[in-house]
């Protein structure tokens, strides 16, 4: 059977089971159609069904999820922490992430952490093209949730262009009120949650609900309402057009191994509406209908057959919508397909697609993987083997000296002791390295000693002064090198030690009589 | 008048203003652009109604809200003010021993007295309190006067050599050659006897004799063996630490012709609360001795 031959009877078939429906949608947002001059118009994204729609559905509900449930997880951490498993405790300057306490100098983790984001980001991006952008931004989940209630509302596509069109109604104004009330309720319940990251969520949510929060709490909760509803109710494709800088470092980092949502042209075209005059008059067509089914399901408004462009978030959306049609007609899936560059080309010139394992593992991405286990793994390491015990030592510089009435001299040093752990614990601090010399501790009367006993509560730090005095004849040098030590006590099993190295002043013997 | 039309390319029209047959769009400005004009201007009328805004010849109009910067510094004094009062009644109201026992009236007592140290003390003993030629150290173990808190703080009260203050602490050295009391060959023996007892390098036959001179002229004051009183405000001859005098011709001229320093009385100038809180942080330095069991 010939190819023209072959086409008619799929048509003829398709027309008894049922027609396809051409849809009246302009890609407004296309770089053809827009103008910078033009205020912006409306997109009313039909509802799409079918595979990608569900995997998004459930990527929203697990984000979603992770959103609002974490911050309400517990975390047994002993009776001196908090109980919640994720807390930025920014009065107490403590982050709690489950196993793991950090310290506001530690915070080094957390710039890993985002320099992990950042390649993963990369890596995401170079792998499986703008994932991120299209199934788990905020913006993406939250524009599609609040496109639900829209749609529960005010109807599907057509019915919303009709409510726009129409006069101002009761009807009209009862939907309008509506949704926005919708809206809101799920604007603050946003920013709602977004607080009990930053204090204990029980706590403030009774707090928060009989008014006794504190009014950064209301304040933060009434900013992120704000952004939430105007961005997911009203900017929504403009804020990842116009806004976001994402998808101008995107052009970098995609490259023709990289998954990108791809109209096959070269299946499509030549497009035409009217396939079976076309056909009688002998032309030869391709598989696209022209019914502008992808257009009509598209949030950002563009359309996929102008070929690649900055607007587009890879939803993939149009894939789904175009694979029912081509199902109606009876032709095979994937004329608008999730593709690499490579393999678009590939079949152009009528080649198998080169699509598979193989393009997702290649230096690039290789590269990007090693950076980012690397880091992951650096940092773990590092914070299983962290010392939960820090001390600093900080001589006194005014006066660096002073000579006692027996002719010894005297330095004086402000210690800090931080006991990082979660439980008191009591250290002895001794000094190393200085003959003959002994301790006295400011505000502690009594005769010098060699040693000091230092109880330091749970999670805190302590600074106390000490004065440290050396006979005269026993320093020949003016800087005089020595260590404190400090040993935990009471330990089951090996105690943690931490040395810090300070330096002995005394006056200089050939100028001083 | 100019024409003005529209352009064929941009949709918009011209201002009519052409050079050289270049003429000007006159494409409107982008909205939010307006808005947040508009929103400027409104802004800046209702701050001129409730700021000062127009100059004066004097000063400048009050606005409604009454506001002013210095107004604002003295609100945030006030409020400090408020803020410490309840730590500086209970310094006040404390015996200095139980101040030094509370360790939160400790630290707020030792920031407190450094604060009035660096602005009434610096001049004199230095901006470590390590003192200089003339002036005592007050780091040091080493006391004139009595180091425990009840001494310095009547120290601090009174002053020392200070006329205007009738209980303040008084010692007159005896000029002991300006007046004659001893010749120049005593002075020389008794300077060789206080570089012997405080362990310095000394003529044997000078000192010797210098010790008869001592203990007539000098142990009144300085002790038997120069060991000090702090009741006269007696140095102590012995140990390493000296005020005036490093050297064998500084002490002869110490033993001539003494230099008594003066220390202002701060009862008149300083509240007690103050005047607590600087004895806390004196003692506190690294030097203070326990009182007396």
């Amino acid at each position: 059977m010939n190819w023209v031959a072959e086409k008619r009877l799929r048509h003829d078939m398709t027309e008894i089971i049922n027609t396809v429906e051409t849809i009246d949608a302009v890609p407004h947002n296309s770089a053809r159609q827009r103008s910078l001059y033009a205020a912006r118009v409306k997109i009313h994204p039909k509802r799409g069904q079918g595979f990608y729609r569900n995997l998004k559905w459930v990527v929203m509900a697990i984000t979603l999820g992770i959103y609002y449930v974490t911050p309400w997880l517990r975390w047994d951490r002993g009776a001196y922490a908090p109980n919640q498993a994720v807390l930025v405790d920014l009065a107490h300057r403590r982050f709690y992430f489950f196993f793991i306490e950090i310290w506001p100098q530690e915070f080094y983790y957390v710039a890993g952490l985002l320099i992990m984001s950042g390649i993963g980001l990369f890596l995401v991006t170079s792998t499986v093209g703008r994932a991120w952008c299209g199934y788990s931004c905020p913006q993406t989940v939250w524009t599609d949730l609040f496109l639900v209630v829209e749609r529960f509302v005010e109807g599907d596509r057509n019915a919303r262009i009709r409510l726009d069109a129409a006069r101002w109604s009761l009807g009209k104004i009862w939907k309008r009120v509506l949704k926005n009330i919708l809206w809101l309720l799920i604007a603050v319940a946003t920013g709602g949650a977004w607080i009990f990251y930053f204090a204990d969520a029980p706590t403030l949510a009774l707090q928060f609900t009989t008014f006794k929060a504190p009014a950064v709490a209301y304040f933060t909760v009434a900013i992120l309402t704000a952004t939430t509803f105007i961005f997911a109710g009203y900017l929504r494709e403009q804020v990842c057009i116009y806004m976001c800088p994402w998808p101008r470092i995107q052009a970098a980092m995609l490259d023709e191994d990289s998954l990108v949502v791809t109209y096959n042209d070269w299946r499509g075209e030549p497009r035409s509406r009217h396939q079976k005059k076309v056909e009688a008059a002998g032309e030869k067509l391709g598989d696209c209908v022209d019914c502008n089914a992808c257009v009509a399901v598209c949030p950002a408004g563009i359309d996929i057959r102008d070929g690649q462009q900055l607007e587009c978030l890879t939803c993939a959306l149009c894939i789904d919508a175009c694979d029912n049609v081509m199902d109606k007609i009876g032709a095979p899936r994937g004329l608008i397909s999730y593709s690499t560059l490579k393999t678009y080309e590939a079949q152009k010139a009528g080649k198998p697609a080169v699509i598979g394992w193989r393009s997702f593992i290649r230096p690039r991405t290789a590269i990007y993987a090693t950076v980012f286990f690397g880091i992951g793994i650096l940092m773990l390491t590092s914070l299983l083997q962290r010392v939960r015990l820090d001390v600093t030592v900080q001589g006194d510089r005014n006066p660096q000296y002073v000579k006692l009435s027996d002719g010894s001299i005297r330095n004086g040093y402000t210690i800090e002791i931080l006991n990082m752990e979660q439980r008191p614990r009591s250290f002895i601090l001794k000094i190393d390295g200085l003959p003959a010399a002994a301790m006295t501790m400011a505000g502690v009367d009594g005769a010098p000693q060699q040693s000091f006993n230092i109880d330091v509560d749970a999670d805190k730090l302590r600074a106390f002064k000490i004065f440290v005095a050396a006979p005269a004849d026993a320093l020949n040098v003016e800087q005089l090198p020595f260590t404190f030590l400090v040993t935990e006590q009471n330990s089951n099993g090996s105690p943690e030690i931490r040395s810090y190295k300070a330096t002995f002043r005394s006056p200089n013997k050939d100028t001083t009589p | 008048m100019a024409k003005r039309e529209r352009d064929d390319i941009s949709g918009t029209e011209t201002t009519g203003h052409e050079w050289d047959g270049i003429r000007e769009l006159d494409t409107p400005m982008p909205r939010w652009w307006l808005w947040t004009y508009a929103a400027s201007v409104i802004f800046s009328i209702a701050y001129v109604i409730a700021y000062p805004a127009w100059p004066l010849i004097h000063g400048a109009t009050p606005g409604l809200l009454g506001y002013s910067s210095r107004g604002e510094l003295q609100q945030d004094i006030a409020a400090a003010r408020l803020a410490q009062s309840k730590q500086l009644e209970k310094i006040k109201s404390l015996p200095l021993e139980d101040i030094r026992k509370d360790p939160k009236l400790l630290q707020f007592a030792e920031a407190g007295g450094k604060a009035a140290f660096s602005l009434n003390c610096i001049q004199c003993h230095g901006s470590g309190a390590a003192g200089g030629k003339g002036y005592p150290n007050l780091n040091d173990d080493d006391w004139l006067w009595g180091g425990t808190l009840d001494k310095i703080h009547a120290t601090l009260q009174h002053g020392i050599r200070y006329t205007a203050d009738s209980d303040t602490r008084q010692s007159l050295m005896p000029s002991f050659g300006g007046d004659q009391i001893l010749k120049p060959t005593q002075i020389d023996d008794v300077a060789e006897f206080v570089l012997k007892i405080s362990g310095q390098k000394n003529d044997a036959v000078a000192s010797t004799s210098g010790a008869v001179i001592f203990k007539e002229n000098c142990a009144a004051c300085h002790g038997d063996h120069g060991e000090g009183n702090h009741d006269l405000g007696a140095p102590r001859l012995t140990d390493a630490i000296t005020l005036y005098v490093s050297d064998k011709a500084s002490i002869v001229a110490q033993i001539k012709k003494p230099r008594q320093g003066v220390m202002p009385a701060w009862s008149a100038r300083l509240d007690e609360a103050t005047i607590k809180q600087l004895t806390i942080y004196v003692h506190e330095l690294g030097g203070g001795e326990a009182p007396a069991p």
